[in-house]
C-alpha cells in the first residue's frame, strides 16, 4: 500500500515540475513551487525522514512561497510571450534523463539494507548515540555533535546569503537610507480581508509556540533549530501581513534582526571556543558538565538554540528586505 | 516488482532533467531560479531515497523496543541543504529584483542586448 502511495506521490510531483516550467504566469509557477515543496514533504514522510519532511513543509511550501510572492511583487508578474521548446535544450535534456534512468539499473534498490550506504557509518551513528549522547533523535545527535563542524559550516552559509540579500536590497533602519519611520503605517496585504485576518491573529500565538515546541522538543522528537526558526519566521511573517510591514517591523526591529543573524551564528561558534577553553577539542562537549553525557546534551540544547536565532533572524530579514523595498 | 524499486530514482532523473531544462531553456530569471530549485528538490529527493531501510522506521530511538531504522546521515545533509537552499535562492531573487531596477526587464536575452546597445 504505501509504495502505491509512494509512486503516486512520486508521479504528481513530475506533473507539478511540469506545470512549473510551462506556467506562464509566474504567479502560477510560484503557487505550483509551494504545492511541489508540499509533495516533497510528504514524500520524505513516506521514505522515513520526518525531521526533512518538517523541514520542507515549514521552509519549502512556507516560507519560500512567501519570498518568492515577495519578489514577484517587485518584478513583471508574466513571462513574455510563449516560447517556442527549443529544440537542442529538449534534446540535451531527454539524452541525459535516458543517460540517468540506464546508469539507476545498477543502483541498489529502494529499501535494501544490504545497500553500501547503510554499511558505512550509519550503523556506528544507531548503536553509539544512546551511549555517548543519550538522546532518542539520532538526527539531532548526528546534526549537533558528531556532523557539529557541517552544521556551523551550514549555519555560516545562511548567515551569508542573509547578509548579501541585505546588502542588495537594504533592510530600513540598519542598512540603506531609508528608516523604519519612512515606511507607510498600516500598509498589509491581508489588512483588508476580515476572514484571514481574524483567523490569522488567532493562530499566531500558537504557531510561535508550537516553534518553541519543535525547538526544544527536537531531542526527543522530529525538530530542531532549523525547524523552528522556520517556523517562528512564519509565524512573524504572518504578523507582517496581517498588521502592516512597520508595525511588523517595531515588534521585532530590524536591528534585532541584524542581531539575531549574527548571534545565533555567534554563540554557535561560541560553543566551540569554550570546549576548547575548558580543555576540549573544538565542538567537544563532552567537557561542558561534569558527566560527558550531560555536556554533549547541553551541548546540543545550546547550539540549537544558536541555529533557531539565526535561521529566525535570517528568513524575517530576508522577508523584510523584499517586503519594504515595495513600498 | 523489482523495478518498480528503482522509480524514486527515474523521478529524480526527470524532475533534474526539468529542473535543468527551465535553467538552460528559459529566458526569464525567475523561471530559472524556480528550475533551479526544481533541480535543488530532485537532489533532495535522491538523497532521501537513500535512507530508506525496508521495514524502517524514522531514527527516533525507543528504548526497549526492537526496531530497525532508517539511515540518519542522508537525512541529516538534507535537512541543512535545504535551509541553505531558501537562503540562496532568495539570494538570486535579490539579484533579479535589482537587474530589473537597472535594465527595466528580467529576460535574459533582452538585458544581453541592453549591453551590447551601450
Amino acid at each position: 500500500m504505501t509504495i502505491v502511495f509512494g509512486i503516486f506521490l512520486l508521479t504528481l510531483l513530475v506533473v507539478v515540475a511540469i506545470g512549473i516550467v510551462r506556467a506562464e504566469n509566474l504567479f502560477t509557477a510560484v503557487m505550483l513551487t509551494g504545492i511541489f515543496s508540499l509533495l516533497m514533504a510528504a514524500n520524505f514522510f513516506v521514505l522515513d525522514a520526518a525531521d526533512v519532511a518538517l523541514t520542507e513543509a515549514a521552509v519549502g511550501a512556507g516560507i519560500s512561497t512567501v519570498l518568492l510572492l515577495g519578489g514577484l511583487a517587485l518584478v513583471p508578474g508574466r513571462e513574455r510571450s510563449r516560447e517556442r521548446l527549443h529544440r537542442l535544450a529538449l534534446a540535451v535534456v531527454a539524452l541525459t534523463t535516458l543517460m540517468v534512468v540506464y546508469a539507476t539499473f545498477e543502483k541498489p534498490r529502494l529499501g535494501d539494507p544490504d545497500a553500501p550506504v547503510h554499511q558505512h557509518v550509519a550503523p556506528w551513528y544507531l548503536e553509539m548515540t544512546p551511549e555517548l549522547v543519550d538522546i532518542p533523535n539520532v538526527v539531532t545527535a548526528v546534526l549537533g555533535t558528531f556532523r557539529g563542524y557541517d552544521t556551523l559550516g551550514e549555519v555560516i552559509v545562511v548567515f551569508t546569503a542573509g547578509l548579501g540579500v541585505l546588502f542588495l536590497l537594504g533592510l530600513p533602519g540598519v542598512i540603506g537610507e531609508r528608516n523604519v519611520d519612512d515606511l507607510a503605517v498600516g500598509r498589509s496585504y491581508l489588512g483588508h480581508h476580515l476572514v484571514p485576518q481574524v483567523v490569522g491573529t488567532l493562530l499566531i500565538p500558537f504557531i510561535l509556540l508550537f516553534a518553541l515546541y519543535v525547538q526544544f522538543h527536537g531531542e526527543y522528537g522530529p525538530g530542531g533549530g532549523f525547524q523552528a526558526g522556520a517556523i517562528f519566521a512564519a509565524g512573524m511573517v504572518l504578523h507582517s501581513l496581517i498588521a502592516g510591514e512597520k508595525e511588523s517591523l517595531m515588534v521585532i526591529s530590524p536591528r534585532m534582526l541584524v542581531l539575531l543573524m549574527a548571534g545565533g551564528a555567534l554563540l554557535f561558534g561560541g560553543v566551540g571556543i569554550l570546549t576548547m577553553l575548558l580543555g576540549g577539542n573544538f565542538l567537544d562537549y563532552n567537557v561542558l558538565a561534569e558527566n560527558p553525557v550531560a555536556g554533549q546534551q547541553w551541548g546540543i540544547l545550546i547550539i540549537e538554540l544558536g541555529v533557531g536565532l539565526s535561521v529566525t533572524g535570517v528568513l524575517l530579514a530576508i522577508y523584510h528586505a523584499f517586503a519594504a523595498r515595495s513600498r | 516488482m523489482e523495478l518498480l524499486g528503482l522509480y524514486n530514482y527515474w523521478v529524480f532523473a526527470v524532475l533534474l532533467m526539468v529542473g535543468f531544462y527551465a535553467v538552460i531553456a528559459k529566458t526569464n530569471m525567475i523561471k530559472k531560479l524556480l528550475g533551479l530549485s526544481i533541480f535543488q528538490g530532485a537532489v533532495f529527493l535522491l538523497y532521501i531515497t537513500m535512507d530508506k531501510v525496508e521495514g524502517g522506521t524514522a531514527p527516533i530511538i525507543q528504548k526497549g523496543v526492537d526496531a530497525v531504522y532508517s539511515n540518519p546521515l542522508p537525512q541529516v545533509l538534507i535537512l541543512t541543504a535545504i535551509v541553505v537552499g531558501i537562503s540562496t535562492t532568495a539570494l538570486g531573487l535579490a539579484l533579479v529584483v535589482r537587474i530589473f531596477e537597472a535594465y527595466g526587464t528580467i529576460e535574459e536575452d533582452e538585458t544581453q542586448r541592453l549591453d551590447l546597445e551601450e
